[in-house]
């Protein structure tokens, strides 16, 4: 395990690929370093790691990040990486996508991915946004705020995704945010150890084209935010008098279920001699 | 001595039977008429050779999944009918652009749309050529009989591997669910070709560089995930690293090479059918289940006398120029016969019109063009 920042990049970080695309002061690089912390806890071996990505601000990561990966079309991700964990299922397969990517344009492919409950860890870089196309709204922009496609304010109702995903059938379901870097890094390595589908929502900021357009503040003021708006499972439980307004964040579900590529080897192991 | 087995099968069954016969161990799909058997014979038959089957929740999913399935090794294929085809189109452009082999089979129905799901049609032509966007290779081929079915699957997971791109196996309902007499090889007797993979160390290994790729086929290693290579594979213009460019002459570079790796090969999958055109003074050009009453008309029209022969396309992208340019040379009329408004005709009337009258002979009705149709129209009758 590393603690040294340098250290997870040298190990980690493609030679020459950065400095990455991401504007000053988004959360996503932060996320990005959760999950290789992530991995790195765990031991995992690179070769074996897979990751995927769709299109969109957050699935620019795959090409910093020295695994095998896969940088998609828009929305497809998981249903990539349903192929592939399904090819190989020895390989821990990652998604990363974004909050566009993964709950409009490939929404149905990941309720179908937890309801299969393939052995899958999908992160999802929520910015409230599409930010690399320049500030539309997205399922998860809050009703009510701006965006270059709601220059009225949105009037569309905003996606819970962790409730989707547990709804769904996803087995393990986590939240936590550019701020709580820690806690998203467990709940990441909760999520690869799940033997199953597992959903972890990472909020990210974007000061850029979300921020800015609702006056957000700096990407501080932001990150602030959301240290005083989140409240862990555990204490929501315990005094749902405090959660009004607030982020629930940490381990939504757990419960692990059968998962598909051991429940479709039975199936190829009943013709072996 | 060989250990081949007769049976009657259903060219659906007999694509199956090929594809798995030819290193198929990766299907991704969902159900449509008229492929269905695609989808029912690969979960059936798969988990039998230790393959895989997906039924995923629709043509995108499916597409993409055939993708990862190849990426991580193994050979992949994805049957659907046009509307699927429709869906699979943005991810078989990725195929394209990455340079994943698959193979994607397209049983042809009727109409636009919905259009008419138990109806033959041959309305995919253009589709299977131009479908996604973008200047991008195509190579596609048509089967015109069941034994060919299953010959020729084999055919278009080799040339899948061999040149990296995705392979169009375009059916029609007629040969998709026609009942024939089917010689089922012997393993030892199907040719299997891989794709090729580094030798290198991981390290000294660039995906793109000049130095890794094949002269001939113009196409570079591809390593599987989980072997060591860590590759980035990404649908964005790359450079030699795989790495995402910008780079103007990079790019041109880049789709130019696409382009000409299948162009510029085509004598090595260029694949068609002769008959009777030693002597033909007029020529029928048809493929797929319209061949099979070409040549009917064919028989009849020689038995009146005349001098008709066909020429069967079963590589229909890329255009068999050379060999279609050889035979307007030689008679003075081609009809094309086809179940659309005349899409193949166009392509060869635009590089035959020169030689010879070009006549298009079509239906769209969802039914077979019958021999008494074509023998009308080449007896000079509307």
């Amino acid at each position: 395990m590393m603690n040294n920042c340098s250290d997870l990049t040298q190990k980690y970080y493609r030679d020459g690929k950065l400095p990455h695309i991401w504007c000053p002061g988004c959360g996503h690089g932060i996320l990005l370093n959760a999950l290789v912390r992530a991995i790195d806890n765990l031991g995992l071996d690179k070769d074996n790691v897979c990751v995927v990505s769709g299109i969109g601000c957050s699935s620019r990561a795959t090409g910093y990040i020295d695994f095998n990966t896969l940088h998609t079309t828009h929305g497809r991700a998981i249903a990539y990486a349903t192929g592939v964990k399904h090819a190989n299922p020895d390989m821990t397969v990652i998604v990363v996508t974004g909050d566009g990517d993964c709950s409009a344009i490939g929404g149905n492919h990941l309720i179908h991915a937890c309801r299969r409950n393939i052995d899958i860890t999908t992160i999802c870089f929520n910015n409230n946004i599409y930010g690399m196309t320049g500030g539309q709204f997205s399922p998860t922009t809050p009703t009510g705020d701006f965006a270059t496609t709601a220059p009225h304010g949105n009037v569309d109702r905003t996606f819970d995704l962790c409730s989707l995903a547990q709804g769904a059938g996803a087995t393990y379901v986590g939240r936590a945010t550019a701020y709580h870097a820690t806690q998203l890094t467990t709940l990441i390595e909760n999520g690869i150890k799940n033997k199953g589908f597992s959903f972890i929502e990472g909020i990210s900021v974007c000061p850029t084209n979300y921020g800015r357009k609702n006056k957000k503040g700096d990407s501080v003021k932001m990150l602030t935010y959301l240290k005083d708006n989140c409240i862990d499972k555990k204490i929501a439980d315990k005094k749902p008098e405090l959660v009004e307004n607030k982020i629930i964040i940490g381990e939504l579900y757990n419960n692990p279920s059968p998962e598909y590529t051991e429940c479709y080897k039975t199936i190829i192991d009943k013709f072996q001699d | 001595m060989s250990n081949s087995k007769y049976k009657l099968a259903q060219g659906n069954e007999a694509c199956i039977e090929g594809a798995i016969a030819a290193g198929m161990r990766f299907f991704a799909g969902y159900p449509i008429t008229p492929s269905t058997e695609l989808a029912e014979l690969s979960a059936k038959n798969l988990p039998k050779v230790g393959g895989k089957f997906l039924q995923m929740e629709d043509e995108l999913a499916s597409m993409a999944a055939v993708i990862g399935g190849s990426c991580a090794g193994l050979k992949s294929m994805t049957a659907t009918s046009g509307p699927g085809f429709s869906l699979m189109q943005e991810n078989l452009g990725y195929a394209c652009l990455a340079e994943i082999p698959c193979v994607i089979v397209n049983v042809q129905r009727g109409g636009p749309s919905t259009g008419l799901p138990t109806s033959p049609s041959q309305g995919d032509v253009m589709q299977a050529k131009w479908g996604t966007h973008g200047d991008h290779p195509a190579i596609a081929l048509t089967p015109g009989s069941v034994q060919e079915t299953y010959e020729f699957i084999g055919t278009a997971f080799n040339l899948a591997e061999k040149y990296r791109t995705p392979v169009v196996y375009l059916m029609d309902e007629t040969i998709g669910h026609m009942r024939e007499k089917l010689m089922v090889k012997d393993p030892s007797e199907i040719e299997q070709l891989h794709r090729v993979k580094p030798t290198c160390e991981p390290k000294e290994f660039v995906q793109y560089d000049d130095k890794f790729m094949d002269e001939k086929t113009m196409v570079h290693p591809l390593p599987a995930f989980g072997t060591g290579y860590r590759i980035h594979i990404t649908g964005l213009t790359h450079d030699k690293t795989g790495f995402p460019t910008n780079d103007n002459e990079v790019s041109g570079k880049l789709v130019e090479r696409l382009c000409d790796k299948v162009e510029k090969n085509i004598d090595d999958f260029s694949y068609y059918e002769e008959y009777k055109l030693e002597d033909a003074e007029e020529a029928v050009i048809a493929f797929g289940g319209v061949s099979r009453s070409a040549k009917q008309a064919v028989i009849e029209l020689r038995n009146e006398g005349k001098k008709v022969g066909m020429f069967r396309p079963i590589t229909i992208w890329p255009l068999l120029e050379k060999q279609i340019i050889d035979l307007a040379k030689k008679v003075k009329r081609i009809y094309v016969a086809e179940m659309n408004l005349g899409q193949y005709f166009y392509e060869v009337q635009r590089v035959a019109s020169n030689y010879c009258e070009v006549v298009l002979i079509s239906k769209v009705t969802g039914e077979l063009i019958t021999p008494n149709e074509i023998k009308q129209r080449v007896n000079g009758g509307k």
